[in-house]
C-alpha cells in the first residue's frame, strides 16, 4: 500500500469521475503568466556579501520620518515584556491543540486571550482568533446570514474599504448580497453612517437584511450613533456587527453595551508591530446566542476526572474537520502567537494602562488638530473624534507627497482610501497615538505652513 | 423495540400523525448510536419543510448529524424543552424527546416511510 495520500491511479480515478482530463486543466480558469513556475534562484552568496546587501536594501526604510499615519494599523508602545515572553521556545508548537493531555499551556493562554477581549468587548464568547480585521468582519457578516437565513449584509462606507472588499469577496462565493450604506455628505453629522439610509435601506419588505455593519471609530476617525444603527437593525429583525478598534474600547462604551451582536476588528494596536501587511490578529466576539454560528476555534474551562482544573477544545461541531461542508467557516485558522501577544500586552498594561494609552493618544490628537488648524489645515468634519481624523488641505495628493520629502509622513490622502467619495477629494486623514511627541507634531505643522504658504506665494498655481 | 404506531425513515427519524399533524423526532437506535446529545438546531415556526429537506442539526459528544422530514408540511411548533434538555432525546425519543410538528401538505408520502417492521429489519441489518 503506498504512503502518499494520492497514487497515479487515485488521481486517474478521481479525474475520470469528475471527467476531467488532467489535473492541469483544473487550473484552466487561471490565466498562465500567474501561474505558479520553477523557481530560477541565483547562485548562493556569501554570507557576509548577502547581509551587506540585505542591510543596504534595509536602509530604503523611511525611519526618519514623523509618522501620522494610522488607517487601521496603528503605532503604539509595546512594553518589552511583550516580546521576550514571546520569544519563549514553548510556544512554537501546534497552534490548534487538538490533544489536551499535552497542550495545557497553549490551550491556556488561548483561554486567557478569549478571558481579556470578551472583558474589553463586553461580548460573551471570543473566537481563538482569525488572520486580520478584514477576514474577522467579513466572518461576522457571514454569521448574521447563518442566524437569520436572510442573504443580504448592509454595510456601511465608512467601515475599512479593505474590510468591504474582503467582506464583498466572502460575500460573492456565498452567494450572498453586501449592499453600501452611504455616508451622510454635510451638516454636523458629515463623515458618519447615513441612518436615515440605513432605516429606509432595512424597510424593503422583498430584500430582508441579515445583518448590518457599522465601525466605531469609523473609518475616518469619526464616532457613530452605535445604539441607534442598532436598534435600527434589530427593529427590521437584523444582527448589528460593530467594527472595532481594540485600544478604543478602554474609552470608548463596548460592543455589549449598546447591543452589538457580534464585534469584529484588527487586534494590532495590541502589542503587535506594524509590519507591511501583517501577521496581524482578526477578533471576533458575539453574544451567547449566536455561539454556534462563530467560526474558529474555541478554548473552554472545564475539569478533568479527577476534578483538576483543565482547558479543552470545545463546541467543536462547528468547526472545518468535523463537518467539513457545513462548518461555521472553511476560510479559517487562528493566529495563536499574535493573540498571544495580545492577551501579553493586555495583561501587561492592564485596564488602567489601557486606558491612559486610549486617553493620551486623544489627548495627542487634540493637541494635532489644534496644530494643523493655526497651520492652515482645519478639520474636515464637525462630529467628534477619538484619535483619527481628516484635515481639509488644497490638492491633498501631492501636498502629501510634499511632506513626505520634509520627513513627514502626513496620514494617508482620503482620496487614495475613499476614492468613491467626492466630498473628500481634498482630505488627508491622519492620526495619533500616545507615540506621538510634541515634536512630531511641532515638525508636521511648520512643514505643512511652509508647504502652504509657497502654495499661496505661487498664487495657488500646481 | 420500536413502536408500532410511528412510521420511520431511512435516516433515523420517526413521524407520528394525528389529523393532519405530524410530530417528528429520532428513533431510540439513532439517539443511541449518537451517544450523549449535547444540542439540537430546530426550525422556527411558519418555515415550510420539503420531504427529506434538512430542517435542523442535533449534535452529540462525538458526531453532528442532520435531521431530515420526513414529509413535506409547514413547521407548526418545535420542542423548546430540548433548548435546556437535549438529553430528553436519549432519555425519552418518542415522547418528552420529540423535536417539531408540522402541518402534512402531503399525506399521500407517509406511504413512502417505512412501516415499523420494515425500520426493525433496517436496523437489525445494521
Amino acid at each position: 500500500m503506498p504512503y502518499g495520500p494520492h497514487a497515479a491511479d487515485d488521481r486517474a480515478r478521481m479525474l475520470e469521475a469528475i471527467g476531467v482530463p488532467s489535473v492541469d486543466a483544473l487550473f484552466d480558469d487561471i490565466p498562465e503568466p500567474l501561474r505558479a513556475s520553477p523557481l530560477r534562484l541565483d547562485d548562493p552568496e556569501p554570507e557576509l556579501e548577502l547581509s551587506a546587501r540585505l542591510a543596504a536594501l534595509a536602509g530604503r526604510n523611511r525611519v526618519d520620518l514623523a509618522s501620522f499615519l494610522g488607517a487601521g494599523a496603528y503605532r503604539h508602545w509595546s512594553p518589552a515584556t511583550v516580546d521576550q515572553m514571546l520569544l519563549r521556545g514553548e510556544w512554537y508548537t501546534a497552534y490548534t491543540p487538538y490533544q489536551p493531555e499535552v497542550s495545557q499551556g497553549t490551550l491556556q493562554s488561548i483561554y486567557e486571550y478569549q478571558s481579556l477581549l470578551a472583558e474589553l468587548t463586553a461580548l460573551d464568547v471570543v473566537s481563538a482568533s482569525h488572520y486580520d480585521g478584514g477576514a474577522a468582519t467579513a466572518e461576522a457578516a457571514l454569521m448574521t446570514c447563518r442566524a437569520t437565513r436572510r442573504d443580504r449584509i448592509l454595510v456601511s462606507r465608512a467601515v475599512h474599504p479593505h474590510y468591504r472588499q474582503t467582506l464583498e469577496t466572502y460575500a460573492q462565493g456565498a452567494g450572498l448580497v453586501a449592499d453600501e450604506v452611504p455616508l451622510v455628505a454635510d451638516g454636523p453629522l458629515a463623515g458618519t453612517t447615513d441612518l436615515a439610509a440605513l432605516e429606509r435601506m432595512l424597510a424593503d419588505p422583498y430584500r430582508p437584511v441579515a445583518g448590518v455593519v457599522v465601525a466605531q471609530p469609523n473609518v475616518l476617525g469619526l464616532l457613530e450613533d452605535m445604539p441607534d444603527a442598532g436598534r435600527l437593525a434589530h427593529a427590521a429583525g437584523a444582527l448589528f456587527v460593530s467594527v472595532i478598534e481594540p485600544v478604543s474600547l478602554a474609552v470608548l462604551a463596548p460592543p455589549g453595551e449598546y447591543g452589538a451582536d457580534i464585534a469584529a476588528g484588527e487586534g494590532q494596536p495590541l502589542g503587535i508591530p506594524l509590519s507591511y501587511g501583517g501577521p496581524y490578529l482578526g477578533i471576533v466576539a458575539c453574544t451567547d446566542a449566536l455561539v454556534r454560528q462563530i467560526p474558529g476555534r474555541l478554548v473552554g474551562l472545564t475539569t478533568d476526572l479527577d476534578g483538576r482544573r483543565a482547558f479543552v477544545m470545545t463546541l467543536r461541531a462547528r468547526e472545518q474537520d468535523i463537518r467539513r461542508e457545513k462548518a461555521a467557516s472553511n476560510i479559517c485558522t487562528n493566529q495563536a502567537l499574535l493573540a498571544l501577544a495580545a492577551s501579553i500586552y493586555v495583561a501587561t498594561i492592564g485596564p488602567h494602562g489601557l486606558r491612559d494609552v486610549a486617553a493620551l493618544g486623544a489627548a495627542r490628537a487634540a493637541e494635532l488638530e489644534a496644530a494643523l488648524a493655526a497651520a492652515g489645515a482645519p478639520r474636515a468634519h464637525d462630529g467628534p473624534y477619538l484619535n483619527e481624523f481628516v484635515v481639509r488641505v488644497p490638492d491633498a495628493p501631492a501636498l502629501h507627497a510634499r511632506l513626505l520629502d520634509r520627513g513627514v509622513l502626513a496620514g494617508i490622502p482620503t482620496a487614495s482610501l475613499l476614492p468613491d467619495e467626492p466630498s473628500l477629494a481634498d482630505g488627508l486623514l491622519v492620526c495619533a497615538t500616545e507615540v506621538t511627541t510634541a515634536a512630531d507634531i511641532d515638525r508636521f505643522a511648520s512643514a505643512l505652513r511652509l508647504e502652504l504658504a509657497g502654495a499661496t506665494a505661487t498664487g495657488g498655481v500646481r | 423495540m420500536v413502536p408500532g404506531d410511528l412510521r420511520y425513515t431511512k435516516e433515523h427519524e420517526w413521524v407520528r400523525v394525528d389529523g393532519d399533524e405530524a410530530t417528528v423526532g429520532i428513533t431510540q437506535y439513532a439517539a443511541d448510536q449518537l451517544g450523549d446529545i449535547v444540542f439540537v438546531e430546530l426550525p422556527g415556526a411558519g418555515r415550510a419543510l420539503d420531504q427529506f429537506a434538512t430542517f435542523g442539526v442535533v449534535e452529540s459528544v462525538k458526531a453532528v448529524s442532520d435531521l431530515f422530514a420526513p414529509v413535506s408540511g409547514e413547521v407548526t411548533g418545535a420542542n423548546d424543552a430540548l433548548a435546556g434538555q437535549p438529553e430528553l432525546v436519549n432519555s425519552d425519543p418518542y415522547g418528552g424527546g420529540w423535536m417539531v410538528k408540522l402541518r402534512l401538505s402531503e399525506p399521500a408520502q407517509l406511504d413512502q416511510l417505512l412501516d415499523p417492521a420494515a425500520y426493525e429489519q433496517l436496523v437489525a441489518e445494521g
